[in-house]
Formats: C-alpha cells, sequence, structure tokens
C-alpha cells in the first residue's frame, strides 16, 4: 500500500495545500503570539519560569480543577439531555422527529452572552422562576449560582454538538446488525447497550470530546455568570487587563492547546482498533418501530421537558426582544415591537453579512474537513495525522488569542490591488471563522467517512472508477449526511462567533449580527434592540437548518427508494 | 440691506462648500461608546456635513488601544473616543496621538477637582462621569432594604449580598472609584473599606456593563456604577435610581486625534462639534445622560439632573492625583483582584460571620480582632510607592536592556497566601466569638 502514496500525486498536492493554508491562517499566528508565554520579562530570553508560576500558583490550580470539573459535568448534563432525543428520533416512528432535531439544534446559535442574559432573567437568583417559587412556596433554587451556572448554561448551549453526531451515528447504523442481534434474542435495553450503543460510538465520542474541549475553553459564558476562578477567563482577564505582554495568559493559552490536545488523543484512543464501518448505507438506520400509548406519553413527556428546558434561553430572548422593561418582575411590564423596527431601520447590513460570512467560512470548512478527513482516513500520507491534529487545535485556540494574532501577522501585507492592512480587510474575518468553525466541520466530516466502508471504494475501483471519481461519485454521497451536518454546525456556530470577531472588525459596515449584539447589549435602552437582533440570527439559522433537514431526508428517501427497486 | 444679506448668505454658502472641499468626506473613529450615544452624534454630524461618512468602530477601550497599538504601522483610524483618560495616556505614552486644541469657547478649565483637557494638548475632555451608586427601587423595596447615599452605607450588614460592582482591571473608570476612595480616605483606610463593602458584594462583574446590567434585571439590588449607566437607564424607563457619594472623582470622557490620521480635517471638525452647543446638547439625551463640560448646557437639563458646575459637592472632595494614580495603576488592580475579586468567597463568608457576631452581640475584641485580619494588607502603601516595586507590574520592559526583578504571578501568589489565611482566621474568630 505505501507505494500507493507515490501514485497519488494529488493526495500530496492537497496535502500540501492544506498544511499551507493551516500553517499561515492558524500556526504562525498562534505562534506569534504563544511566543510571549516562553519569555522572561526581566531578561527577554526564553524561559520556562512562566509555567513553574502557574503550577505554583494556587489560583491557576483552582482554576484549572475548576475547568476540567465544569468541562465534565456539562458532557454528563449533555449526555443526560440529547440521549432520549436522539434515542426516541432515530429508533420510533415519532411525529415531529424533525421538530425535535431542528429545535434541539438551536441552542448552538444563541451567542453565549445573549443566552446568558436570557437565563439570569428566567433562572437568576431573581429570575422569574425563582420569584414565582419564592412567591408560591417560600423557597429559591440557585440554578445559576457559580459553577453550577456554567454547567447548566454550557450544557443546554451545547448539547447539539452530541445530538447531531450520535443522531447521525444512530441513522447510519446498518439496520441489519440490530436485525441479527434481535434474531439472536437480543431486545431491549440490552440490545442498546450492546449493539447500538458501541456502533454509534463514533458519534457519541465525536460530539462528547466536542463539548468538553468547547466547555474547556469558552471565555463568554463563564465571563458572562461572572466566574472568573476558570483557566479561559483567567487566560482572557490577564491578557485584557494587566497587558499583551503578560505572559501568564498566553501560559494558560498554551496549557488550554496543550490539554485539549491531550484530551482529543486520548478520544482517539477509544476509537482505535475497532471498525464501524457499515457495508450498506441507503434505508440505513435502525429499524423503527410504532410506540405503543404508554411509551408515547412516557416519550412526550420526557422531550417536552427536555425542550422547555433547552428551549428556555429562547424564551427568554422572545420575552425580553419583545419586551418595554422588564426588571425584577416575572415578565416583561409590556410588550412592543420597536426593538424590531429600530433594528430593521438601522442596521440591515449586519444580516447581510452574517449570511456571507457565516455560509463563505461554513463552505471552506466542509472542503477542508471532507479533504483532511480522506487524507487521514484513506491516504499513506505520512504526517496526514498532523492535519487532523492541527485543526483540532483550533478548537483550544481562545478567539481573542487568534485575533490577536491575525492582526500581529498580517497587518504589515496590504490586499491585493489595495492599499488597505491584509489584517483587517473583510475576507480575513471569514478565514478566521473557518479556522475557528473547522473542527466542527472536521469532526462530522470524519465520524461520516468513518461510517463508509472502504469496500465499498475498492469496489467503485475494481469497477474502473479513478480516485477522483470514485470520490464524487461514492465517497462524497455517503458523507452527504455528515457534511451537510458538518456545514450546519459551522455555519449556525460561525454567524454567532465573537471573540475573534471583535479583534478583527475594522468598520461597522463589514460588521456581522453577533457584534451588533454585543453593541446594543452594552447599554441599557439596546437591550432590547440587541435580544431582537439575536432573535433574528436564531430565525435565520434555525429556517436553514430546518431546510438542510429537509435535503437530507429528501436524499436519503430517494437513495433507498433506488435500493429498493 | 437685502442685497448685503443675500450676499453674505451667498458668500457663506461658498465658503461653506469651499470648506467642505478641504473636508474629506469620511472619518473614522474607533470608540468605546455604546450605540446609544455614538448614532446621535453620527446623525446629528452627517447631517451637518453632508456627504460626510461616519465610520464608529465599537471596541471595548482595552481592545481599542490594543486595536490602534497593532495597526499603528498602517493606521487606518482618524478619532480615539473613549471614557478613561487613562487609555488616552497609553496612546500619548506610545506617541500615537496628535495636538489638537480645539477653538470651542466657554469650557473651564476643570470639572470637580479634574482638569478637563489634557495640559499638553493631546486629548480633549468633552463630557465629565463620576462615580456613585445606582439602585433597584422595586428590588430595594420588595427586599425591604434602605436607600443607600454614601459609601460607608454599603458596608451595613442589610446590604449583605445585594450589592455589585466591576472589578478596577476591567474597566478603567471603575479603577478611578477605586482610587478616588484611597486617595480620599488614605491606603489602609480606603482599602478596609473597600473590603468591607466587597464583603457585601453579590457579584464582581467582569464587564463594566454588567453592572448597571445587573440592577436593571433585579439579579442585585445595588451597584456601584459610573453616573451616565445610572442615569440612562433611568432615562431608558428601568425602576432604578443613582446618587453621587461625598466621596467621589469626577473625569472627563476624552477624544483624541491620531497620529496620522487619514482624514484630519474631518476629525478636527467632530471635536470642534463636540464641544459645540449643538454637540454638548446631545449629552442630555435621556439614553445618553452625560455630564456636558460646558456650564451653559445645563440650562437646557431636565430637572433633578446633576450639575457639577453649580452643585460643588460632586468630585470636590478628592483631590485627584493623577500622577499617584498612574504611578500604581497596575499594582492596585491587581490587590483589588487578589483581595477581592479571586477571592470573593472567601470575604463573603468571612464578613458574614462578622456581622451575625455583630448581630448576636459576640465578644466585641475577638470581632475587632477579626475585622483587622480582613482589613490587614499585604503590603504597605510606602512598599506600593516603592517605584522598584512597582515595575514588576509595568506592561513592558522599556529596552532589552531593562531589568526588573520578581513577576507579577510570582508576588501575587505571596499575596493570595496571606489573604487567604487572613480570611480564615478571621472568619473562625468571629465564629468563635458568640
Amino acid at each position: 500500500m505505501t507505494s500507493k502514496a507515490y501514485k497519488n500525486p494529488g493526495q500530496t498536492l492537497l496535502f500540501i495545500l492544506i498544511a499551507l493554508f493551516m500553517l499561515s491562517f492558524l500556526v504562525i499566528p498562534v505562534v506569534k503570539v504563544f511566543y510571549v508565554a516562553f519569555i522572561d520579562v526581566n531578561t527577554g530570553n526564553l524561559t520556562l519560569v512562566n509555567f513553574l508560576d502557574f503550577f505554583n500558583t494556587s489560583l491557576f490550580q483552582e482554576s484549572f480543577f475548576n475547568s476540567f470539573y465544569v468541562a465534565g459535568m456539562s458532557v454528563i448534563v449533555a449526555t443526560i439531555i440529547s440521549l432520549p432525543l436522539a434515542y426516541f428520533t432515530t429508533r420510533f416512528e415519532f411525529k415531529g422527529s424533525v421538530i425535535i432535531q431542528s429545535l434541539g439544534f438551536v441552542p448552538l446559535i444563541m451567542p453565549p452572552f445573549v443566552g446568558a442574559v436570557a437565563m439570569q432573567l428566567l433562572f437568576g437568583s431573581n429570575g422569574s422562576v425563582n420569584l414565582l417559587m419564592d412567591e408560591y412556596f417560600g423557597f429559591t433554587i440557585p440554578f445559576m449560582e457559580g459553577l453550577n451556572g456554567v454547567i447548566f448554561v454550557q450544557s443546554i448551549h451545547y448539547f447539539p454538538f452530541i445530538l447531531i453526531n450520535l443522531s447521525t451515528s444512530l441513522n447510519n447504523i446498518d439496520r441489519s446488525m440490530e436485525e441479527s442481534a434481535q434474531n439472536l434474542g437480543s431486545h431491549g435495553m440490552r440490545l442498546f447497550r450492546r449493539i447500538v450503543f458501541p456502533l454509534a460510538m463514533p458519534g457519541y465520542v465525536a460530539g462528547a470530546s466536542l463539548v468538553f474541549l468547547k466547555v474547556f475553553d469558552d471565555l463568554g459564558t463563564p465571563l458572562l455568570l461572572n466566574v472568573n476562578n476558570m483557566l479561559a477567563p483567567q487566560a482572557y482577564l490577564r491578557i485584557s487587563s494587566i497587558g499583551i505582554d503578560d505572559p501568564m495568559g498566553y501560559v494558560i493559552a498554551v496549557i488550554l492547546v496543550v490539554f485539549s490536545l491531550f484530551a482529543m488523543w486520548v478520544a482517539s484512543l477509544a476509537l482505535k482498533g475497532k471498525d464501524y464501518s457499515t457495508v450498506q448505507k441507503g434505508g440505513g438506520g435502525l429499524a423503527k418501530r410504532k410506540m405503543r400509548f404508554w411509551e408515547k406519553v412516557i416519550a412526550y413527556t420526557i422531550v417536552i421537558i427536555i425542550l422547555l428546558a433547552v428551549l428556555s434561553p429562547h424564551l427568554g430572548l422572545t420575552l425580553l426582544s419583545f419586551g418595554s422593561i422588564w426588571s425584577y418582575s416575572v415578565l416583561p411590564d409590556g410588550f412592543t415591537p420597536e426593538h424590531y423596527v429600530s433594528i430593521f431601520e438601522e442596521t440591515p447590513e449586519f444580516m447581510v453579512n452574517t449570511l456571507i460570512y457565516a455560509s463563505m467560512a461554513a463552505t471552506i470548512d466542509i472542503i477542508l474537513g471532507t479533504a483532511i478527513a480522506y487524507l487521514v482516513l484513506r491516504s499513506k500520507i505520512r504526517f496526514r495525522h498532523w492535519l487532523d491534529y492541527t485543526a483540532m487545535a483550533a478548537l483550544a485556540v481562545p478567539g481573542l488569542v487568534l485575533g490577536i494574532g491575525y492582526l500581529r501577522t498580517f497587518l504589515g501585507m496590504s490586499i491585493p490591488f489595495g492599499d488597505m492592512p491584509l489584517a483587517t480587510w473583510w475576507v480575513m474575518l471569514v478565514i478566521a471563522l473557518s479556522i475557528r468553525r473547522l473542527p466542527y466541520a472536521l469532526r462530522a466530516c470524519t465520524s461520516a467517512l468513518h461510517q463508509v466502508s472502504r469496500s465499498l471504494e475498492e469496489a467503485a475501483e475494481n469497477l474502473g472508477a479513478n480516485k477522483t471519481k470514485t470520490i464524487y461519485r461514492i465517497v462524497v454521497p455517503l458523507m452527504s449526511g455528515g457534511i451537510l451536518a458538518g456545514f450546519v454546525t459551522s455555519f449556525a456556530t460561525a454567524a454567532v462567533e465573537l471573540s475573534a470577531t471583535i479583534m478583527l472588525v475594522s468598520s461597522e459596515s463589514d460588521a456581522p449580527l453577533s457584534y451588533g449584539i454585543y453593541v446594543y447589549m452594552q447599554s441599557a435602552a439596546g437591550r432590547g434592540a440587541g435580544a431582537a437582533l439575536g432573535m433574528v440570527a436564531v430565525v435565520i439559522v434555525a429556517t436553514g437548518t430546518y431546510f438542510s433537514h429537509r435535503i437530507i431526508e429528501k436524499g436519503r428517501r430517494e437513495r433507498s427508494l433506488e435500493n429498493n427497486s | 440691506m437685502k442685497i448685503t444679506f443675500k450676499s453674505l448668505l451667498a458668500i457663506s454658502i461658498m465658503t461653506a462648500s469651499l470648506s467642505l472641499h478641504a473636508m474629506e468626506n469620511k472619518l473614522i473613529v474607533v470608540t468605546s461608546f455604546p450605540k446609544d450615544l455614538t448614532k446621535e452624534f453620527k446623525s446629528a454630524f452627517e447631517k451637518k456635513n453632508p456627504g460626510l461618512q461616519i465610520e464608529m468602530l465599537k471596541k471595548k477601550t482595552t481592545a481599542g488601544i490594543k486595536y490602534i497599538q497593532e495597526t499603528a504601522s498602517n493606521n487606518t483610524s482618524d478619532l480615539f473616543w473613549a471614557s478613561a483618560p487613562d487609555a488616552f495616556e497609553v496612546l500619548k505614552g506610545d506617541k500615537l496621538l496628535a495636538k489638537y486644541t480645539s477653538s470651542a469657547k466657554g469650557i473651564p478649565e476643570k470639572v470637580g477637582s479634574y482638569p478637563i483637557n489634557d495640559p499638553d494638548g493631546y486629548y480633549t475632555g468633552f463630557a465629565a462621569a463620576g462615580y456613585g451608586i445606582m439602585w433597584n427601587t422595586r428590588y430595594l423595596k420588595a427586599k425591604n432594604i434602605p436607600v443607600p447615599a454614601q459609601w460607608e452605607d454599603l458596608t451595613k450588614a442589610v446590604y449583605h449580598n445585594h450589592v455589585g460592582m466591576s472589578a478596577p482591571s476591567r474597566s478603567g473608570t471603575t479603577h478611578l472609584t477605586v482610587e478616588a476612595l484611597l486617595q480620599g480616605d488614605g491606603w489602609d483606610k480606603g482599602w478596609a473599606k473597600w473590603k468591607e463593602i466587597a464583603g457585601n458584594f453579590n457579584t464582581v462583574t467582569a464587564r463594566s456593563f454588567g453592572v448597571p446590567d445587573g440592577v436593571n434585571s433585579g439579579s442585585f439590588g445595588v451597584g456601584i456604577v459610573i453616573d451616565f449607566f445610572g442615569l440612562s437607564s433611568k432615562g431608558s424607563g428601568f425602576p432604578v435610581d443613582f446618587t453621587y457619594p461625598k466621596t467621589t472623582a469626577l473625569v472627563p470622557a476624552n477624544i483624541g486625534l491620531l497620529n496620522n490620521a487619514p482624514h484630519p480635517q474631518a476629525a478636527k471638525a467632530f471635536i470642534d462639534f463636540l464641544l459645540s452647543d449643538e454637540g454638548q446638547s446631545i449629552l442630555l439625551d435621556k439614553k445618553i445622560r452625560r455630564l456636558p463640560v460646558n456650564p451653559e448646557t445645563y440650562a437646557k437639563a431636565p430637572a433633578g439632573f446633576p450639575n457639577p458646575f453649580k452643585d460643588s459637592s460632586i468630585g470636590a472632595a478628592v483631590n485627584f492625583d493623577v500622577i499617584l494614580s498612574k504611578s500604581r495603576y497596575n499594582l492596585v488592580n491587581s490587590l483589588f483582584d487578589v483581595m477581592i475579586t479571586y477571592r470573593m468567597d472567601d470575604l463573603r463568608e468571612a464578613t458574614k460571620a462578622i456581622q451575625d457576631a455583630e448581630a448576636a452581640n459576640g465578644d466585641s475584641k475577638m470581632i475587632t480582632q477579626a475585622k483587622a485580619l480582613i482589613a490587614a494588607m499585604p503590603i504597605t502603601e510606602a512598599e506600593a510607592a516603592d517605584p522598584e516595586f512597582a515595575k514588576i507590574f509595568k506592561k513592558k520592559r522599556k529596552k532589552a536592556t531593562d531589568k526588573v526583578t520578581g513577576r507579577q504571578a510570582e508576588v501575587e501568589q505571596q499575596w493570595d497566601t496571606i489573604v487567604k489565611a487572613n480570611y480564615a482566621k478571621a472568619l473562625e474568630l468571629a465564629n468563635k466569638s458568640h
């Protein structure tokens, strides 16, 4: 097989191109920033003393532990939320599956600071729920206090990663596996535990590791809930308050990256040596069966409770966007459409920019994601895994650091055919977004390719198709579900990215929605308008998600018809 | 007469259009101000100068400074427009500002005890702001809490867990409040008072806007905020109110022309506009509510609007020493974070125990001891003023040959150990006293 690498100049060229892209837009900018972590502030020499300081500081030790704890707990809570949703929608003839999967996805598209504002108003110590409980029962529940608040918000925010990947995996499981197990007498929980869940493992691990990493280095949520004793807020606070030359912020950033790489490695170990691919694809997915009446009741109850919790930020945001004044009361004092009127009058460009940027970034992401997944799983190029690792490391790079890195790297250069600095050109914003969101698309594409059996490609090649044709006609169509899931995840999360955006936006006419929301939310009178803008973001991405779902479903039906005929 | 008037008009139109030609049709402003403020100035100035377009780049003050520093080699921005004077000092120190003195008349030299303009002429004050106390009227009524008036009030047990503030390291204006009290009451007494107030904190917010936001939504009842946050929240209809305590410093919010600005004429015209009668009046808008620097503009202000040029009690109690503040800027921020922000839970718990002990009439000697432990400082004022020591907290070595001994993280860890032990001991003593 090794000789094949040499026979594939196409693959090698692809590898080099992607490597160059990653090098210029991720590695170099980040290294330029990370360099500071290894500088002795007193002498300017290279040193490791800053890392020693890190491990000797009790605040940082505490932050490290807290970040770890919050990330782990969030994975557990997110799993509890997504398991029933994924299971019900893939295993049963369940009306409203599309709604669950679309609505279940919606939390991701909420900018974290907006979500936290809405959650505070509903679940905060004097939020609607606690005011009601205090009035009728005389006690309150501290949902939003300290680390619990972060775990609560994070699991609601990020569980879709697990839901999407797990559902895709469940949908791709070869039905015959389940049928064989049933023929051999297995059913119910045992069937799920022994056959279904293990087969869905790649999707689950992909989703769970994303949740873990995302929570581990998320900045917005702890910052908004004023929880400072975690790693990412510490890094941000150090860099933005002590100054760009303070080494500790960068030391933390380095540690975040290293630790995230370690977590990725552990996740890949968990999957190592196991073959999850299935031969049959079309019409796959678990055999769906009808629910009995009482099963339906239980299922609906669980789903409704979960969806209520999961959609509560949106409920809060809706109230906020239509409310006049909302202060220390269960509901706003009055309702008015004026916030919507003002945003459509003042800032239509935010919406247009967001659509352009997020769809461009997501397109770049799925192209890169598919290519990297293919190179990693199918080629024999040496160092191919490094593409994967590097792309995934983007997950651990705080947006602020990437933004500063871009300013440092590209400011001296001018855009082609112009005299503007490259760093403040809007295209750089698109590239920064695509780098930041590449890991999502890559995980989705990789897990999709994991499930495409190599024998199908070999069959195509035996029948005379060349590599390109095989990829185009066999691999990509079979991966389509995963690719689309990747596109939607990247698109939706890019649409609400803020931390790199805020560093790179150089003029309001180039600014996306998230920036607009941030700007509105910085003044007392702007809270309603910011919420209205947030609702617009939610609606845009929810519509996009719904339609892509329709497309996947349609494609799947058509293919299964072809198979059956 | 008619002819002369017409010809005058014609001439003035001609000169106006001439000056329009001289002025660029674009203006790029880096600002930390909220949209409610920039929107009004933008539309008024664009209306006055047809064909001119203003780009408002909104960045947090610290991010704005960084943006200007990083883009200095290829500058595309004209003006920096933000609150904290120290931010302008940083830019001035980096030689990123250009001198400009507006021809606007009627602006006094000082507001409160703070000079309005940079004495070297690199930046210009256009509005004044001071720190004070903001509260949610519904919250206080529901929980039966009295309305606070002075900083001392916030140390009372009745406010425990009801107060919010932003960390001084997060916002330049918060730093001014902390420093104003330190200068007004002295180093040890000032810090002791801050820690007593902080013992009642519900939260230390990471963003300065987090405080008015929390008070507006009722997450906590009382906030230590800059005046326009309180006044504009009230103006927007929230059930909140605001007052200046006696010990507060009024400081100007500023605008400065950047070096190598691509549109200098438009930039200068904008500064003049800010200081004109029309520009100053915009500050009174109910969503803006900042204190104009032109005393005459106050004639148009709504009833009850504070006027520092008439009411000499606002901002006069502290003779603010900018040099002293600057010399220990990062050190004070770091101390606040070590003693308060990152040890919030320990401090709150110890304070609660002391308040309970006092309510239960516990052993007064032990309570005093516990209070002294909380007030104890890890370093003295003299140590803090030592320029050698302060160097550890300097952002930059100016030259590669500069040497500093000690590292910030190392020093902070030493302080943290002392502070944590003190709070734990105070808690133990307070619990034992009754």
